[in-house]
């Protein structure tokens, strides 16, 4: 009877689209990765002075010894070989040894790594918890008192140079209150073995009385300080994406149907919002990386951050350079999840 | 029903006075308009601004706390740092710093970034691929991190982190244009243009470019403090402009270790970013409000 | 008690250049199962007046009525939680755009069975049991399945069913269509207003049709209310009006479609419904009207009485005695 009725698509064909949909997205994954690899194979290459002489430092060496390391580190090899031996290296996890502790710099990276992602998730965690909330409530407000209080408060935040927030915050907690401490991760009182990495956890794990307290204790200002630039732009990107939202045509049809306020905005529209906001949660953590360089490097984090700011000093080109790989290479791994999961939040995006 | 009491119909605004009615309805771009416009003057006037010379050191007055607390002096309004020089007129002199770092990355960013853009939504598909790539790798290193491993290899120097910072933000200026550009020319204006008979030179740059501005400039804004924020996270961390030039940052990284004794050494520079960055971003929220025909009201 | 009550109702919106009237001074009355069209062109503020009624308008609208009710119960002193009460239940609304009306991220079927969720209280398997009825009497093959898709995965057509599935769940008084077939093809556009008159038919309802097709109306409607500019410049059974329109616009609306073409080339309205910044002091249609004169500039015009359509000009009489031709 209704044969004019066409149907653009049948129901339940999400699956292969979505295969297709993770296949591009990994497509475009591999030459990046590539790309990546040629910039960090390149950076010892394109620094002044000789590295073999850098490693030698203050003492000098002997011509023998010079032509030695030239053969092990393979620069005597033509360049478009290096690189193959270098991407080889990498995707065997070979990434050289470090100059100054002559370890090898992947295990290095590994060894340090639960302590960024335990204070950059709690960042996270910090920034999501307040800035959703703070994004929805201003936006709900739109023009008033909370819209205001809120969206000008994250723009300072929005605006915050860290490391002087980090500066302030200890001058304030620790200087003046006593509440907190200024650096590391524990308390020297404390020690037990790493079983997770993640601080929070061994210390239940490790049943001593007062350790998680320290752990958590350490763990507050760099959250904070972490935290406070994503918290910003979570908050002002969800109530814009919610200004947006809340003006669409299915909006009108939510209230039209007598849908309270609350439903309105905490089910249709933010569900639709959130799509813009994951990616910008997506993105923030490349700006987490960044910020956990100045915010482990203040209060002292033995993460990520501070091995790569003491390398750079240090002139340690091996773990610069593997560490930047690394990075990247997670920061993109991160992305691609994020985009993976916007498919499956956006139920339109599975039909292209 | 006959109330015909509405005022004779009134004229169109121009584009100027709408402009300036849409950016001047946020009373917060407005203040940070002028402030703005202070710092700019600061900068350009800092020599004859500044009490002191910024470098001078007053050995009798080292760590001297600022005038409102005990111990303080008009001579020195905002207090000494640990080397007895007048945290005032090395604030004053820094803004010279924070702005030129504003307006070379800026303007190298945008320049390049916009060509590149332009280039790559005209350009035939294969080269606008390797151009997105390019900017894809060059977007999946943390901006800070690449901008100090830059600084590394360049050696560090303010000169060497603009330079850097600009390479960084190139890509945003990049994506930004082409997609603005792709849009345009689906529109029909480009498509009549074409017709018209229009050279490739001149839909770029006469036909599509002017439509793609106001993003850009939006983005200019903003990127113009994150530029400042930037260089002083560079200088902070010893890989920007070096002591005892008074870059904000690098002030900062100085008087660390006074942190707990001497609050004013800290407190000063990183009040005179904030507020600078917090002026610039107003503005930029205002110029976006006021460009953006979507948020406008209706 | 008429299902439907509005007595000059003016809805103005604070823009960057002022305030702009949307609506100004319309009358609509409607009773129990009757239907009404409204028409007049893009910007007449037809829609907005009903969306007054139902209480949609963003807050940049300001609303001034000297009566508007509905089943006696007036709409301007009510409480926000009161007139959620109604609407969504015994009055409902659908729009022009289907594809955009609906929300991308839920399933048709969560949609719909939310209103059946809030308004009646049914349980799950009841509400699950109604979806599948309502989908049923609008048409949707399959109804079963159908309630597990999201909106982009089916037609225009299919999701105007849904809207109005949606609409009638809660067996409303007042269904206001809003230009509910525009943005669909033309044999589905036929469906959609039968499927509509039907509904009317069997729940009796009042039916409020928001068009600018005059096609639409004279198929459907029994009485017209013909909008310009903000103001009801015309009223009349749908049958009169069609044998004889009062007002000059209303006559040129009539002349434009093809079915009454006495040439070969179709008749037009010259210019366009006046905006913000050109809005005539005297009569709104003056500066489009073949038949404006100085008066017409000067001075607005006020109804007619009943027998003339109501019509707001100043020359009906003189019109209709062929003076003016």
């Amino acid at each position: 009877m209704h044969i004019a009725d066409k149907f653009s698509k049948r129901p339940h064909d999400c699956g292969p689209l979505m295969l297709r949909y993770i296949f591009t997205r990994l497509g475009s994954f591999i030459p990046t990765f590539i790309g990546v690899t040629l910039i960090s194979f390149m950076f010892i290459r394109v620094l002044p002075g000789d590295p073999i002489i850098v490693m030698a430092g203050e003492r000098g060496m002997s011509e023998e010894r010079y032509q030695e390391m030239v053969v092990k580190l393979g620069f005597d090899k033509p360049v478009i070989q290096q690189y193959w031996d270098y991407l080889t290296g990498v995707l065997q996890g070979d990434l050289g040894n470090s100059f100054v502790t002559k370890k090898p710099v992947w295990d290095e990276f590994f060894a340090l790594f639960p302590a960024t992602v335990e204070l950059a998730t709690c960042a996270m965690i910090f920034a999501i918890a307040l800035g959703l909330p703070a994004g929805v409530i201003a936006a709900v407000n739109r023009g008033k008192f909370f819209d205001r209080a809120l969206m000008s408060t994250a723009l300072v935040g929005y605006s915050m140079p860290i490391f002087w927030w980090a500066l302030l915050l200890i001058i304030v907690f620790s200087g003046n209150l006593g509440w907190t401490p200024v650096s590391g991760r524990l308390d020297l009182l404390y020690y037990f073995d790493d079983v997770t990495g993640f601080m929070l956890i061994d210390s239940v794990l490790s049943g001593q009385e007062g350790a998680f307290k320290s752990a958590v204790h350490h763990l507050v200002l760099p959250t904070i300080v972490l935290g406070t630039v994503p918290l910003a732009v979570i908050a002002r990107q969800t109530r814009s994406a919610m200004l947006e939202v809340l003006g669409e045509d299915y909006i009108r049809t939510a209230r039209a149907k007598g849908l309270s306020p609350t439903r309105i905005n905490g089910v249709h529209a933010l569900r639709n919002a959130l799509i813009p906001v994951i990616t910008v949660i997506g993105l923030s953590v490349g700006v987490l990386m960044g910020g956990a360089i100045l915010t482990e490097s203040i209060f002292s984090w033995p993460g990520i951050g501070k091995w790569m700011m003491d390398s750079i000093f240090r002139r340690d080109y091996p773990v610069v350079q593997g560490g930047l790989l690394l990075i990247a290479v997670i920061v993109m791994i991160v992305n691609l999840t994020v985009d993976l999961l916007y498919g499956v939040i956006n139920p339109k995006i599975r039909k292209r | 029903m006959s109330d015909q009491a509405t005022p004779a119909a009134a004229t169109r605004p121009s584009a100027l006075r709408e402009f300036w009615y849409y950016f001047s309805e946020n009373r917060g771009a407005v203040y940070g308009f002028w402030f703005f416009v202070a710092f700019v003057l600061c900068a350009a006037l800092a020599p004859w601004l500044a009490p002191y010379d910024s470098a001078e050191q007053f050995r009798d007055h080292i760590l001297q706390p600022p005038v409102w607390q005990e111990g303080g002096s008009w001579a020195f309004p905002l207090g000494t740092d640990p080397l007895g020089r007048d945290m005032l007129s090395r604030l004053i002199a820094g803004s010279r710093f924070s702005f030129f770092v504003g307006v070379i990355v800026v303007s190298i960013a945008v320049s390049g970034g916009v060509m590149i853009g332009l280039l790559s939504g005209f350009a035939p598909r294969w080269l606008d691929t390797i151009i997105m790539r390019i900017m894809d790798i060059i977007l999946a290193f943390p901006s800070l991190l690449l901008a100090l491993v830059l600084v590394a290899i360049l050696g560090p120097s303010l000169t060497n982190a603009m330079i850097a910072i600009a390479i960084v933000f190139q890509p945003h200026y990049v994506r930004l244009t082409r997609a603005s550009v792709l849009a345009e020319r689906q529109k029909d204006y480009v498509t009549s243009a074409r017709i018209a008979g229009a050279g490739l030179w001149r839909m770029m740059f006469v036909t599509v470019l002017p439509n793609c501005l106001a993003p850009i400039i939006v983005q200019g804004a903003l990127s113009f403090s994150t530029a400042i924020l930037d260089a002083a996270a560079l200088g902070f961390l010893g890989m920007g402009a070096q002591p005892p030039t008074p870059e904000w940052g690098t002030m900062l990284a100085e008087a660390r270790e006074f942190i707990l004794r001497a609050w004013w050494v800290v407190t000063f520079p990183g009040l005179a970013i904030l507020v600078t960055v917090l002026a610039i971003n107003l503005m930029g929220d205002g110029l976006r409000d006021a460009l953006d025909p979507k948020l406008k009201r209706s | 008690m008429s299902l439907l009550r509005i007595r000059n109702l003016s809805v103005d919106f604070a823009t960057a250049s002022g305030q702009f009237r949307a609506v100004d001074g319309v009358d609509v009355t409607l009773e129990k199962g009757e239907l009404l069209a409204i028409v007049g062109e893009s910007g007449s503020g037809k829609s907005v007046s009903m969306l007054a009624v139902m209480g949609l308008l963003p807050w940049t609208a300001t609303i001034t009525a000297d009566e508007m009710s509905f089943e006696g119960r007036d709409l301007t002193k009510i409480t926000p939680r009161e007139r959620r009460s109604i609407i969504g239940k015994d009055m409902a609304m659908i729009f022009q755009e289907p594809m955009s009306s609906l929300n991308p991220c839920f399933t048709v079927g969560f949609q719909i069975k939310e209103a059946l969720r809030i308004h009646m209280g049914m349980d799950r398997a009841t509400r699950n049991n109604r979806a599948v009825e309502l989908f049923d009497q609008v048409g949707i093959p399959d109804a079963a399945s159908r309630l597990n898709t999201f909106p982009h995965q089916m037609s225009g057509g299919m999701n105007q069913r849904v809207m109005i599935a949606m609409a009638i769940a809660c067996n409303p008084k007042l269904l206001i269509a809003d230009e509910p077939t525009t943005a669909l093809d033309v044999t589905i556009q036929a469906q959609i207003l039968d499927l509509l008159i039907r509904l009317r038919d069997e729940q009796d309802m009042g039916l409020v049709l928001i068009t600018h097709d005059m096609g639409v109306v004279a198929e459907t409607a029994e009485r017209v209310s013909v909008q310009y500019a903000g103001q009801k410049v015309e009223e009349q059974p749908v049958k009169d009006l069609f044998r004889h329109p009062y007002h000059p616009y209303t006559s040129a609306l009539l002349s434009a479609l093809p079915e009454r073409a006495t040439s070969k080339i179709l008749p037009t309205i010259p210019g366009v419904v006046p905006g913000q910044f050109d809005r005539p002091q005297g009569c709104l249609f003056s500066p489009r009207c073949q038949f404006a004169d100085e008066k017409c500039a000067q001075t607005p015009p006020v109804p007619c009485g009943p027998e003339q359509g109501r019509a707001l000009c100043h020359h009906v009489d003189a019109i209709e005695a062929g003076e003016m031709a």
